[in-house]
């Protein structure tokens, strides 16, 4: 249903997103994941035809983006941060008007219109002008505005923030219960989030894709230990051995011993430790030489970490 | 067309939902009204004066020109009232799109960029006929107690519905240029006035200079209107005049979204 290939997009000199690939099949729920500034906006912006790509291409439902933009755009319902609401007109006034020009015929807007403020629980609202109503209410307008021409792709950027966790709860749900029916793109720098209500998650940092897998699937592979690599001065066994003995080490694997007393070593510890203060001491008391000392570069978890330090704030 | 109907249909709501259009409209009748009246004053009294003189040379009491003594400035005071209110009907077209980032929604509907510009524009060509057509009322009193000819009444509408045309074209250009109302209407003032005083300059210059000058001034061209006498190449200056504003707004939302800009 969507396919994008190689996208890339400067503002500037920046380079907000490089070379994204990836795609989603009909009816399935996709979540981008990533921290703030990670380039979720940008690609989904894209997608909907707001901005051109500097590169690259994308297709939704066969169109592509840049060339058949119309035809993509009244297929595409977009929820962007911001709902993009007009302060001085009713929620039934504003969804006629988002009916009109996303090309509903005439005669089915009124069902459609009702339809959609059904889906998401602000008809009681319905005559209150936007701009009396909480930040709350204004997101599921936001969300009622995607979803009122019934699209096949539905794009929704951040559509939690902002909410209380009752209200939370009844999107997601809302969410879940779209697919099948509709592709759906959601963003989120929240981790629960994607594993509650997305099929697969896409995770991007710093403009690029580093992971692309099941919510399950990522969460085991957050789950994994710590790792340091080490370089010592010294004879290999007694050294493996030694360090096998510093509590909270729980695997160790040699690298590389070579023949002139130098050995490099993998020092695995469960998640959350951290082993260096430890290690250093072992090896300096024993009369070994530490040459180098330091944690492998995991730039998966430390995304995963990045998000998981954010959530905390905001878990329930 | 459907499009540019939901558009237009929205706007001009959204002008007669808010006090934006009833202020406008109050204080450019409530201006127009105060000149009419000091213009009317001003040409009765001339009227008795001559009638009076006439009387002490036994002669037959002239018949004052309305149309030339009354009418005509009146109709150049509302082209310049026109100027001061104008700015402050075009200047949130875009901007406050932008800023509350409801421009996201138009510019991803299947609506093309004309449809939504040619929208905006037509709903303040709305809002300005309104204005114009209120202002009839202080004709008709003309009508009541005097004998104007309608002709260059009308003929100085078209002028001034032409004239303000070409404001409102360059005014959503200045609103399509930022996110902040008062820098487009500062903006749409500045521009709109420069282009009204350019001929003035004529005098300083060469001729051929001044004649160039004075073809671009927007005021020149109403002169004709104002008397009366409709010409083709008013008509076509006024009428590229918008089109270059609504030119150049396609332009700066096009840039805009290439730029990735609001």
């Amino acid at each position: 249903m969507i396919e994008v290939k190689h996208l890339s997009r400067n503002f500037g000199a920046v380079q907000a997103i490089q070379d994204i690939s990836f795609e989603v099949q009909k009816g399935e729920i996709v979540g981008f994941l990533g921290p703030n500034g990670a380039g979720k906006t940008t690609t989904m912006r894209i997608l909907t035809g707001y901005i051109p790509a500097t590169s690259g291409t994308a297709k939704v439902a066969g169109f592509d983006v840049q060339e058949e933009s119309l035809e993509v755009r009244k297929r595409i319902g977009y929820m962007p941060e911001n709902p993009p609401v007009y302060a001085d007109m009713t929620v039934d006034q504003y969804l006629d008007f988002v009916a009109k020009i996303k090309g509903v015929d005439g005669k089915v807007r009124k069902k459609k219109v009702d339809e959609a403020m059904e889906k998401v629980g602000i008809t009681d609202v319905r005559k209150r002008l936007i701009k009396h109503l909480s930040k709350g209410y204004r997101q599921r307008v936001g969300l009622a505005q995607a979803l009122v021409h019934d699209p096949e792709v539905l794009i929704l950027d951040e559509p939690t923030i902002g909410l209380d966790p009752k209200q939370i709860r009844e999107v997601r749900t809302l969410i879940k219960g779209l697919a099948g029916q509709h592709t759906v793109i959601l963003s989120t720098h929240i981790l629960p989030e994607v594993s509650m209500t997305c099929q697969r998650v896409i995770i991007i940092n710093k403009g690029k894709v580093v992971a692309e897998d099941t919510p399950d699937n990522l969460t085991a592979r957050l789950a994994g230990n710590e790792r340091l690599v080490m370089e010592v001065e010294g004879p290999a066994d007694t050294v493996t051995q030694t360090l096998q003995a510093v509590p909270g080490v729980q695997n160790i694997s040699v690298d590389r011993a070579n023949g002139d007393g130098r050995v490099q070593l993998t020092v695995e510890s469960s998640a959350g430790t951290d082993l260096r203060k430890e290690l250093a001491r072992t090896v300096v008391n024993n009369g070994w030489g530490l040459l180098e000392l330091r944690p492998v570069e995991m730039s998966l978890e430390d995304v995963f970490l990045h998000l998981v330090t954010e959530e905390e704030e905001v878990a329930n | 067309m459907r499009n540019f109907a939901a558009i237009l249909e929205r706007e001009v709501k959204s002008y007669f939902l808010s006090p934006l259009a009833y202020v406008v409209i109050f204080f450019f009748l409530a201006v127009s009204g105060i000149f009419f009246y000091l213009i009317l004053s001003n040409f009765v009294e001339m009227s008795l004066r001559a009638t009076m003189q006439a009387q002490m040379y036994r002669m037959m009491p002239p018949k004052l020109n309305v149309n030339m003594m009354a009418i005509r400035p009146m109709l150049h005071n509302m082209a310049l009232f026109a100027l001061f209110f104008l700015p402050l009907v075009t200047m949130k077209l875009y901007a406050e799109e932008k800023k509350t980032g409801t421009i996201e929604l138009l510019m991803t509907s299947p609506v093309t960029d004309s449809q939504v510009l040619l929208g905006k524009y037509t709903a303040a060509v709305v809002l300005y006929t309104v204005m114009l057509a209120l202002t009839f009322v202080y004709m008709i009193f003309l009508f009541i107690y005097g004998q104007p000819e309608l002709g260059p009444i009308l003929s100085g509408y078209l002028g001034l519905f032409l004239l303000g045309g070409a404001y409102l074209a360059f005014g959503l250009f200045f609103s399509s240029l930022t996110e902040n109302q008062i820098i487009a209407a500062a903006s749409t003032f500045a521009f709109i006035l420069l282009f009204w005083a350019i001929g003035w300059v004529s005098g300083f210059v060469s001729a051929s200079v001044g004649r160039v000058l004075e073809y671009f001034s927007l005021i020149e061209h109403f002169d004709d209107f104002a008397k009366g006498v409709i010409d083709t190449k008013h008509i076509v200056f006024y009428l590229s005049f918008i089109f270059m504003g609504l030119f150049l707004t396609y332009i700066s939302i096009q840039s805009a979204r290439w730029r990735g800009a609001k």
